[in-house]
């Protein structure tokens, strides 16, 4: 690379047409510079995520020889097995309860810890979580979540309640690990949204406060939340598709169970392809995660189109 | 500011954040504490592990002679440094010819560029697997690092700093003697630092963290990273049920990331905020 | 040093459909000091970039002291260029900004390198030079304080001076500078025109100016290549250029800040009929057309109305400007007129006054309606 440097790039051009131009020295560099990110965007991205739609209606099976077409057969399975629908309810679950009380809990953590004295201090103690290793502090949860003898259970008996068998148990498991999911995306979604709140001209809370819109949830409404708009449809977004992604937590702790309660997408996509290496069927699982998670990033381009034009008409 | 807040609603905001940092920060700490104390009186019905000398020596000691602890530290140091090296070496010429150099073929690969943003990254992982297995590439550092050498992300990002920098110094180090490609590592990369820290942190995060890849594609102990060695310990013999040891691990893994982090948590916000715009 | 002298031959380029530059010819000696004068918008810019090699001509050639230039790349060109915008590298220190054309090309890529540069033979030896030279730049310039800063923590003067630096430090042949005063304050702008002034008389290296102010080109050239609507009007030195404006694009563009202007019928027997009066005046008037008869401000007096040849006018409006005034005045017909009179003598009139416009014809030019004016027996610069 440090070679590269020193060739002339008029001696990369010699001058056969007479003349040098300037357009076609940089056409010559663009090209060069751009080739290894192509060849591996091909690579390594586009031509894997070609391949796995071809895969997905195959049987193809990783040891087995020959491959066949089956048409929509891995999809219609898809649909008809009780195992996916039920690893779909748990993630429809999870992402149901995960989305909301995430982006809520960090924007109003946003929103607080930007007016508070102690901003250094809350925002480190937020931040924590999104550096941690998820796999060490699973095992943190697991043992504070700890049937009998964890801490939340002996506060629980402190407090005259009856223990909770939070991971053992299948009707909480879910619930457990989508806890332990918005503990970890708050301090991540709490950065997004005040790096969002510190774009807010001060001008307009001193307009707000003039209009009469001086403090708390008026002025909220009337500036932060309007202006937080484009940060909290990129958010939502992110927020959904990696709650639609929980896979460390499942694999750590429950490995799906108990009873196939906390089974979900991409661990059953995990299960068929690397466990069972089913690789027809996890591909099309795959093929309909890439569906769901198509779908809502046109949702948010729309949507934040849609803001952009307003904001362009004069709404601020 | 501060005129607009009372001082009943300042307790109110103050109690509710205290509360959520007590929530956030009390893994950690239960974590630390657990790990300093005997493995017998953690779960003896007291509310919190009450550390002791001895059980701090003993699950420290048994964490790092247990598992090549810090074999698996070095091998997740390792392949986050060449992911991150790879990622930008490629991201950035990338970026500044998207941004600054007009090319044939320029259209095409920035919609192949958005298209890749678009795809979630397990997609692309069954066949890269069996490529590697054909290839007979699995358990080692290039299972590793490969798959997440192109970073669409870091393209794009690099790709929205660029676009704005202004023409006329890139004319003027043209006229300097710079090559393109030089204009790319000694004017561009400096220009981008913000994005560049943004981006590291992100990166280094993600793939230390990461527990999926190596599982798909580490077997043999000796290539295992950090958060994969962590889960392995937990089933290996000594681990399981160790929850004193498992916790003195995950001191050990944590802390670095967590301190590299919270040292650029400011540069961090800084690199995001610049990115809007 | 050898200064180069530049010759441009027949340059023309279009953007889509529109004529940039058409037809530019202009030959530059060897260490004189030229300024591209128009409008903006008129292509001047783009003909210095051609000049550059940041652009390409779509026809004509560019050539240096006899060496053609056209399939040269620009770092190769041995020419400086100095930015409107500066174009200073933001992350580097003053010191490697001025540095930075010395590293490009004298140290290979290895020497660059901080540690390892060190220890390659005669790398050494050349990054001395390299600094000696730049000390040596940054005295002239008196930058030598502001060595470690960045760009982002100096004035625009400083800037300023620091992209001259950068341009100065290889002791190019020819120096290309784009606006380089336009983004400083009035008082700091004609300071620093002064110091570009004693620069080129130092150095006396061939210079191309882009300007769009005609005062900065006056002060500043040996001569003036004024560019209208991507063709080049007129060349001539300052002093000529102020006398003898080729056509009434370049009269109004020099005018400063007023150019009285009169469309008048064909002239009669060699003389213009202006309200009732004739005028005879030295340009040739030949071919029996109709035009303009233009004459700047101090080349009208004011005098009695009933002045014998004077044109009868009334005070609209009376603007102080120092030691002189310019007195607005409304004649018959609705013509108006701007005369350029000493202050104390201003402060004796009132609006509404009436007094006798003459002018001064010596100095009034007449623009025929379908070209360049014919000159007189006046001789003027080439």
């Amino acid at each position: 690379m440090a070679l590269a440097n020193d060739i002339p790039l008029s001696s990369l051009a010699p001058n056969t047409a007479g003349s040098y131009r300037p357009a076609r020295a940089q056409a010559q560099a663009g090209i060069i510079l751009s080739v290894p990110a192509t060849l591996l965007l091909v690579a390594l991205v586009i031509g894997p995520a070609i391949l796995v739609f071809f895969l997905s209606f195959t049987n193809a099976s990783l040891g087995l020889a020959g491959i066949q077409f089956i048409g929509v057969a891995n999809y219609t399975r898809m649909l008809t097995d009780p195992g996916f629908a039920q690893s779909l309810r748990n993630t429809a679950l999870y992402v149901a309860v995960v989305v909301p009380t995430a982006i809520g809990w960090g924007l109003l953590v946003a929103v607080l810890i930007a007016r508070s004295r102690f901003a250094v201090l809350y925002r480190t103690a937020y931040f924590l979580p999104v550096a941690a290793s998820l796999v060490a502090l699973a095992t943190a949860w697991e043992a504070i979540l700890h049937p009998s003898l964890g801490f939340a259970n002996t506060l629980l008996q402190l407090l005259g309640a009856s223990p909770v068998r939070f991971l053992s148990d299948p009707a909480t498991a879910i619930y457990a690990l989508a806890a332990i999911g918005v503990w970890q995306l708050v301090g991540f979604n709490m950065i997004l949204f005040l790096a969002g709140l510190s774009t807010i001209p001060e001008e307009l809370y001193e307009a707000a406060t003039i209009d009469g819109a001086d403090r708390g949830l008026k002025r909220f409404l009337l500036v932060t939340w309007p202006m937080l708009a484009p940060v909290t449809v990129f958010v939502t977004v992110m927020t959904i598709i990696r709650a639609f992604s929980v896979f460390e937590t499942v694999a750590v702790l429950t490995q799906g169970g108990p009873m196939k309660s906390t089974s979900v997408v991409l661990y059953t996509f995990y299960e068929e392809g690397f466990r069972f290496f089913r690789v027809g069927y996890a591909s099309a699982i795959s093929v309909s995660f890439f569906v769901f998670v198509t779908f809502l990033s046109l949702v948010q381009m729309r949507v934040s189109e849609r803001r952009a034009r307003w904001k362009a008409n004069g709404g601020q | 500011m501060i005129l607009g807040q009372s001082s009943s609603s300042r307790i109110v905001s103050h109690a509710v954040l205290v509360t959520g940092a007590i929530i956030m920060a009390f893994p950690f700490l239960w974590m630390i504490l657990a790990s300093l104390t005997p493995q017998s009186e953690i779960f003896d019905g007291s509310l919190l592990p009450t550390p002791t000398l001895h059980g701090a020596i003993d699950n420290y000691g048994t964490a790092l002679s247990a598992i090549p602890l810090l074999r698996f530290m070095a091998n997740g140091f390792v392949v986050c440094l060449a992911i991150l090296v790879l990622q930008i070496a490629i991201a950035i010429p990338c970026g500044y010819a998207l941004a600054k150099l007009s090319f044939p073929g320029r259209p095409i690969l920035l919609v192949g560029v958005l298209l890749g943003l678009l795809v979630p990254v397990q997609i692309p992982t069954i066949p890269i697997y069996i490529a590697l297995a054909k290839s007979g590439l699995l358990d080692s550092y290039a299972a590793l690092v490969l798959p997440w050498i192109i970073s669409v992300f870091a393209i794009f990002l690099f790709r929205q700093f660029f676009v704005t920098f202004p023409d006329e110094v890139l004319d003027a180090a043209r006229l300097d003697g710079f090559s393109e490609l030089s204009i790319a590592w000694r004017i561009m990369l400096p220009a981008a630092w913000p994005a560049v820290v943004s981006f590291s942190i992100f990166s280094i995060v993600a793939h230390w963290n990461d527990l999926y890849w190596p599982m798909v594609v580490i077997t043999n102990p000796d290539m295992m990273t950090a958060s994969l060695g962590i889960a392995y310990f937990r089933q290996a013999g000594e681990g399981a049920g160790n929850v004193g040891a498992l916790m003195a691990g995950g001191v050990l893994v944590t802390a670095p990331l967590v301190s590299f982090f919270l040292l650029m948590q400011k540069h961090f916000i800084r690199g995001l905020v610049l990115g809007r715009h | 040093m050898a200064a180069l002298d530049l010759h441009i031959d027949d340059i023309g380029k279009r953007f889509g459909a529109i004529d940039v530059l058409r037809g530019i010819c202009l030959r530059v000696a060897a260490g004189e000091f030229v300024t591209l004068l128009g409008p903006s918008g008129c292509g001047k810019s783009t003909l210095l970039r051609i000049i550059a090699g940041l652009e390409r001509a779509d026809q004509g050639h560019v050539r240096a002291g006899g060496r053609g230039l056209d399939a040269v790349a620009p770092k190769d060109r041995d020419l400086a260029f100095v930015f409107q915008s500066y174009a200073l590298y933001p992350h580097l220190s003053v010191h490697d900004n001025i540095a930075a054309p010395l590293v490009m090309r004298e140290l290979s890529s290895l020497e660059r390198l901080p540690v390892i540069g060190a220890l390659l033979p005669g790398a050494i030896q050349r990054k001395r030079s390299i600094q000696e030279r730049v000390r040596q730049t940054s005295g002239l310039l008196k930058l030598d304080a502001l060595l470690e800063r960045r760009p982002s923590a100096l004035s625009g003067g400083q800037r300023q001076r620091v992209a001259l630096g950068r341009a100065m430090v290889r002791k190019p042949k020819i120096f290309l500078m784009d606006e380089p005063l336009a983004n400083l304050d009035a008082a700091l702008r004609i300071h620093t025109r002064g110091e570009i002034a004693r620069l080129h008389k130092e150095m006396e290296t061939t210079t191309i100016f882009v300007t769009h102010d005609q005062a900065e080109a006056a002060a500043l050239s040996d001569r003036v290549a004024v560019i209208f609507g991507g063709e080049l009007r007129q060349v001539a030195a300052p002093a000529d250029l102020y006398r003898e404006p080729v056509d009434l694009d370049v009269a109004r563009f020099l005018a400063q800040p007023f150019l009285n202007e009169l469309a008048v019928a064909a002239p009669i027997g060699g003389a213009l009929m202006i309200g009732g009066s004739r005028i005879i005046i030295r340009d040739a008037l030949g071919s029996g057309l109709a035009g303009t008869l233009a004459f700047r401000p101090e080349h009208a007096t004011l005098a009695e109305k009933d002045h014998p040849g004077a044109l009868p006018v009334r005070v609209t409006r009376i603007e102080h400007a120092g030691i002189d005034a310019h007195v607005f005045v409304d004649a018959e017909a609705g013509a108006q007129f701007v005369a350029r009179i000493s202050a104390e003598r201003a402060r004796s009139l009132r609006d509404g006054d009436n007094l006798g416009l003459t002018i001064d014809a010596e100095q009034a030019w007449f623009f025929p309606s379908n070209g360049s004016r014919q000159r007189g027996d006046h001789s003027g610069a080439a």
